[in-house]
């Protein structure tokens, strides 16, 4: 079992609990929870330089893919394999656990802070190894389970009530999921075969009758969507993040919202091609709606973490936006644009954790003229800014991009089809998205760093911290890797999307 | 030719870029000045030499047997593949226009580098706040701009187009404690965003139809023939060509998809270039440092819009309603823009509408440019005006920094009669006005002239419109001259010096323009640049009568402004009386700011932004927290069943037991 | 006359009832506790007539009834103790007054 290298995407965040048992103060609790994800970080790198290495046919359909029996009964496995998409969401995981460990450096009871924390992250790694689809679904319950308890012992604001909020909507989100998942299993192999849970196993049969997937695909593709924050399941979003603490934020913007569009890929998409065919044009409006929706809501909100928690609605939107184009490029974009909103919004949401945590207040309207008095963060704040809105250089453009190329394409050649022009003007709305994101994040740049300062005691405030700016430049130097060199992550991701995987494609 | 000159061309600004702005506060100003000054004179040299390679070695990649200058790719390399067709790619494409752009965009960026080592500090010679920061920004736009210059595909000139626009935002925004310079920056931004949404969809519709984003494959397709001039693979082309000639290609709305897309990549250029109605931005704009206005503002951003429609000539050339829209855009712009520029105050604006209506005449001539209207005149006027319009506007621009650096106010009010106090400065500005008023021998009379050839040759309308602006354009520059530097006698504020020339670092940069605006017109430009790179002499099409009839207008508007303003009188209150309407309406600029704010604030937020963002929180949340209460609810209108009598328990326990078996009996009956 | 099954079940069946209704009527909880044990004697009743007239071979009844004698007993002894133990906290045994463990 622990030959195969992915089983210490688990093993090591257990390790870590392990470790932060024996801990005695928060020096070693620190130790434990940055070597633990520099540990993480070494072994997701290992694995991409090792899976570049792979021969080609080791890596269709995923490659280091094993299996071990977990209940026989019901033939539930621990089946774990990756492709180049899991393997750069787990470079994105390993990366932000990293930056959120030091952005939460100061945090009161550091202990059980962690514990949680590590819990999520390993729920994540589990989720991304995974290829089982009953263990996929118990590694994202016991991601989403911390996560009542992180904001609503460690957050602030109205943490009850957004804890309660975003627990019970994941939750409802789950319930269909589970629903969906449970009749996928039961008509996993063709009559008379034994049903699997195995999703490369079910896509190899490809037996799901043609009514169910009609029923199962909105099933799945919701029950994710919620996760995913899909228009209208998205108003946890905004509360959750307002009243998280800063790491969790982080982890959730950067990591928990990728479980959504990843799950929507791996299991509505890949798994019902047929139903994803005929039924994308519904949530292609409801997602297509989320991304201008989402820009729209964040240009008159004052409370920062709200603003990004809408721009988060609206990036994350075109995520789910561009998988149901059903096109390679546009999904291609779509996982870049994971990668990036992942890398940005991670920084966004230290930044403004530090700049809370500074003038305890992230109302914009009692702030301003941050760049006189923190340069450094006002600084990164720009870069974040700059990112978000599509700078070329930065990891936002070459998302956005191959997103509109693919959508575009795919309109193109519906509209030519004669088959209508819904994918067309979506694509051109959601292409507008990017002017509206120019507005709300200048918007917050000039009231929030530039200008004249509007609380003098502000002027007394110290700028970043090292561990501060270590968790930023981090993410920083991420964001500017995909920015500059884009074919390397768009080659990693591209080979899985061939017409012989995904079967929606070749439709 | 050898890869490593054009590298470093792109590789040096960048490199100042990040040593500027990652290690800048650690150096002392004059070290981070010295550096910026000593990358860019760099730059320039190696532009000026690649540049002169390409147009004066003769070699075989450049020049053919036929005499025709070939487009020359010097490096390609694979930067994002979107599909087997489409593919992003970073390189470096020399052609007649890209070296002449290296040659303005060195030569400016350099000047501006050398006058802002002056400009940059207050008279006891402190630097700025922020002055690495502002050595560091310049070099980020100069990487940018000669990035976007020598795109060899559209998609790489929109990248560096996204990122000019990002620096121009910086440097306007560089007081960024100004709240002006703030709301200014944003503008800008916003304003060219949304015009590059036209382009961004331009370029997907244009790439879809021809799975190419290469200029030379684009460029290639109208004309028959041209494949062998632009070194395209002929196969390629003609099936392009086929897709858009094929009669069956789709409309959209009445117009096909190529007017489409070429009309929406014009829309980018709009944006940057100001033209109506997008011009909002670029006066506002102002408010940055004025060695960035010379820099950004006026020769080298600004004129990308150009720049993109002379890049994609031949291909506007396929639409001919496409340069009809151009010319009529551009023509209207000028018109407006000078109208303008006659009634500001502030020195920086009348500049700055003068650069608008300027770039609007560049754009008219490639409007106006036909293959057979003067052998395609107006493509060559057009990058010719460029040229020169670049060299004169920054001397302008830099000019009234210094008089601003001087006087310490944008508002011409507070200067006149400053002559004999800046001789220097006078006598730079004075052939600067020359020069873009199109008297002859300086550099704008000959490049003015060509446009108004161009233009006499497609459209008599066209002309005579073209040559009123031009009249308004002599007017309006005397105007803003005579009440700078004559009107009346300056008067020394108390407790100020009076106020004088400026150190060499900036009089040198204005010496050396202004002899550039002299002689620039005696370069025979037609046989460097020309629309289908064949040589091409214009002083065969020169044509006297039309030069006749500019010169005596440009005279006749400067003698008008030399009369209402030389000395102090009333003419101008008594015209301003006589028809105020107007005079309020060119003050206000027609009130487009005002159009642009009630439909950005009164209707973007406050009918959009503001109803969707409380529809989110009441309805869309409001239900989603609906089914919490209504659980809620029920769950305390049950409560009370439970109320803690045991009694009352008792009771419904035999309740139910009676009823249970109530019911058994009956079933089993 | 011969005594028959039925001489037994209905004295024990009003004894039951008469405990249903002392149960659900009686405010004090040491009459609601005798209640009770009409009750549960009712039902022992009811488990010996039961063993002696349908199965007299055999004894299960008896030793049942014996249990719940002794069980009895025993809950009595508990109950009374969180009487007294309820009287000292509220100064009252009244059942209606004591709902403080509601909802």
């Amino acid at each position: 079992m622990f030959s195969n290298i992915l089983i210490y995407f688990v093993v090591i965040p257990l390790l870590m609990l392990a470790g932060l048992g024996l801990c005695r103060n928060i020096r070693q609790i620190r130790a434990v929870a940055v070597v633990g994800s520099l540990a993480l970080i070494a072994l997701s790198t290992w694995l991409l330089v090792d899976y570049l290495g792979l021969p080609e046919e080791a890596k269709t359909p995923m490659a280091y893919v094993d299996s071990w029996v977990w209940f026989e009964p019901l033939n539930i496995h621990l089946a774990v394999g990756v492709d180049g998409i899991s393997i750069a969401m787990l470079l994105l995981s390993s990366i932000i656990v990293f930056a959120g460990s030091f952005a939460s450096w100061k945090i009161d009871q550091p202990k059980e802070f962690f514990l949680w924390l590590i819990l999520l992250s390993t729920g994540v790694f589990g989720f991304f190894i995974s290829i089982d689809l009953f263990t996929m679904f118990m590694f994202y319950e016991v991601a989403l389970i911390p996560m009542y308890l992180l904001i609503g012992v460690w957050g602030s604001g109205r943490k009850n009530y957004s804890a309660m909020k975003l627990t019970l909507m994941l939750m409802g989100g789950s319930a269909f999921l589970m629903l969906g998942l449970i009749g996928i299993y039961y008509h996993s192999a063709p009559e008379g075969g034994q049903l699997t849970w195995n999703i490369l196993e079910i896509a190899k049969y490809d037996s799901i009758p043609h009514g169910w997937q009609s029923f199962l695909f909105p099933m799945t593709f919701v029950g994710f969507g919620v996760l995913g924050a899909m228009f209208p399941f998205h108003t946890w979003s905004p509360d959750g993040h307002a009243s998280a603490p800063t790491a969790v934020s982080m982890l959730h913007a950067g990591v928990l919202m990728k479980l959504g569009g990843y799950g929507c890929f791996r299991v509505a998409i890949y798994l019902m091609p047929q139903a994803a065919h005929e039924l994308s044009f519904i949530f292609l409006i409801l997602t297509g709606i989320s991304v201008v929706y989402g820009a729209f809501c964040a240009c008159v909100k004052t409370d920062l973490k709200y603003i990004n928690a809408y721009s988060s609605v609206s990036h994350c939107g075109l995520v789910l936006f561009a998988i149901l184009m059903l096109n390679s490029t546009a999904m291609t974009g779509a996982i870049m644009q994971m990668l990036s909103h992942g890398l940005m919004t991670a920084l966004f949401f230290a930044l403004i954790g530090m700049i809370y945590g500074r003038t305890h207040t992230r109302e914009i309207t009692q702030m301003g003229g941050m760049m006189q008095i923190m340069p450094y963060l006002s600084v990164c704040y720009v870069i974040a800014g700059m990112a978000s809105l599509g700078l070329p250089g930065l990891s936002g453009f070459v998302a956005e991009m191959t997103i509109f190329v693919g959508s575009f394409k795919a309109g193109m050649a519906e509209y030519l089809a004669g088959a209508g022009s819904l994918k067309l003007v979506f694509t051109i709305i959601a292409c507008c998205s990017i002017v509206i994101t120019a507005v709300y994040i200048l918007r917050v740049v000039g009231k929030l760093l530039f200008g004249k300062v509007e609380n003098e005691h502000h002027r007394e405030l110290t700028d970043a911290a090292w561990w501060e700016r270590l968790s930023t430049v981090t993410l920083i130097l991420c964001v500017a890797a995909i920015g500059c060199f884009p074919n390397f992550f768009n080659e990693l991701i591209n080979t899985t999307f061939s017409p012989a995987i995904f079967k929606v494609l070749g439709m | 030719m050898d890869i490593t000159l054009p590298l470093l061309i792109l590789a040096i600004p960048l490199a100042m870029f990040l040593i500027l702005g990652l290690f800048g506060m650690k150096m002392s100003h004059k070290l981070a000045g010295v550096l910026g000054c000593l990358g860019m004179g760099t730059v320039l040299v190696l532009s000026y030499y690649t540049a002169f390679t390409y147009f004066f070695s003769g070699a075989p990649e450049f020049i053919n047997a036929a005499n025709e200058r070939l487009q020359y790719l010097v490096f390609d390399q694979t930067w994002l593949q979107f599909t087997d067709k489409l593919v992003i790619k970073l390189g470096f494409l020399l052609d007649p226009i890209s070296a002449m752009m290296l040659v303005v965009i060195t030569t400016i960026s350099f000047m501006v580098h050398l006058y802002s080592m002056g400009y940059m500090r207050d008279h006891h010679g402190v630097y700025e706040h922020g002055f690495q920061r502002f050595y560091a920004f310049l070099s980020l736009f100069s990487f940018s701009m000669l990035g976007l210059v020598v795109a060899p595909n559209i998609f790489q000139m929109y990248i560096f187009w996204e990122l000019v626009g990002a620096s121009s935002y910086l440097l306007i925004g560089f007081y960024y404690t100004k709240a002006s310079a703030v709301s200014a920056s944003k503008k800008a931004f916003i304003v060219t965003r949304f015009a590059d949404l036209g382009f961004l969809i331009g370029i997907l519709v244009l790439s879809f139809y021809t799975g190419t984003f290469n200029f030379t494959e684009l460029t290639s397709i109208p004309v028959e023939g041209m494949a062998d001039v632009f070194q395209v693979n002929e196969g390629t082309a003609e099936t392009v060509r086929s897709i858009f000639q094929n009669s069956a290609a789709p409309t959209f709305m009445g117009a096909s998809v190529l007017t489409w897309a070429l009309v929406l990549i014009f829309m980018g250029g709009m944006g940057k270039s100001a033209m109506m109605p997008l011009h909002i931005w670029l006066p506002d704009a102002m408010e940055g440092p004025t060695p960035v206005s010379a820099l950004i503002h006026a020769a080298t951003m600004v004129v990308a819009g150009v720049y993109l429609v002379a890049r994609l000539f031949p291909l506007y050339l396929m639409e001919e309603s496409a340069l009809v829209i151009i010319t009529v855009v551009g023509a209207i712009t000028a018109f407006y823009a000078a109208m303008v520029a006659c009634t500001q105050i502030d020195i920086k604006r009348v500049l700055a509408f003068s650069t608008i209506s300027q770039i609007a005449f560049m754009m008219v001539s490639l409007g106006v440019a036909r293959p057979e209207i003067h052998e395609g005149l107006g493509y060559m006027a057009s990058m010719f005006h460029l040229f020169t319009h670049a060299m004169f506007k920054a001397l302008l621009f830099l000019g009234a920094g210094a008089l601003i650096h001087a006087i310490g106010s944008n508002d011409y009010t507070e200067m006149h009669g400053l002559r004999k106090y800046m001789p220097i400065t006078h006598w730079t500005f004075l052939i600067g006005c020359l020069a873009i008023a199109g008297i002859i021998p300086f550099s704008g009379f000959f490049s003015k002239d060509e446009i108004l050839s161009a233009c006499a040759g497609y459209d008599w309308v066209a002309y005579l419109w073209m040559s009123l602006v031009a009249g308004m354009t002599a007017f309006y520059m005397f105007r803003l001259y005579f009440l700078i530097f004559w009107w009346k006698e300056h008067k020394v504020k108390e407790g100020h010096h009076a106020p004088h020339d400026q150190p060499w670092v900036m009089s040198l940069p204005l010496i050396i323009l202004a002899a550039i605006s002299c002689v620039a017109g005696f370069i025979p430009f037609g046989k460097l640049v020309s629309w289908n790179g064949i040589s091409y002499d214009f002083m065969a099409h020169f044509d006297w009568s039309v030069a006749g009839v500019s010169l005596t207008i440009a005279v006749l508007g400067i003698a008008l402004a030399w009369k209402m303003y030389c000395k102090e009188n009333s003419l101008p209150q008594k015209f301003k009386n006589a028809v105020p309407a107007l005079w309020d309406w060119c003050f206000h600029r027609f009130y487009w700011d005002e159009l642009y704010m009630f439909i950005t604030h009164r209707i973007i937020f406050g009918c959009i932004c503001r109803p969707l963002a409380w529809f989110d929180r009441n309805i869309i949340d409001g239900t989603m927290d609906s089914f919490a209460t209504v659980t809620n609810k029920a769950s305390e209108a049950i409560k009370p069943l439970q109320s803690g009598q045991i009694q009352m328990y008792v009771w419904y326990y035999l309740v139910g037991a009676l009823a249970l078996g109530v019911i058994t009996v009956l079933c089993l009956i | 006359m011969e005594i028959t099954a039925i001489y037994y079940l209905v004295p024990a069946l009003v004894m039951f009832c008469c405990g249903v209704y002392g149960f659900i009527t009686r405010k004090n909880m040491i009459a609601m506790l005798i209640s009770l044990e009409l009750m549960l004697n009712a039902v022992d009743i009811n488990f010996v007539v039961f063993n002696r007239f349908l199965y007299p071979e055999q004894m299960e009844g008896m030793f049942f009834t014996l249990f719940a004698i002794a069980i009895a007993a025993a809950e009595t002894a508990l109950a009374i103790a969180i009487i007294i133990n309820i009287f000292r906290a509220a100064k009252n045994i009244d059942v209606r007054s004591l709902n403080e463990m509601k909802f």
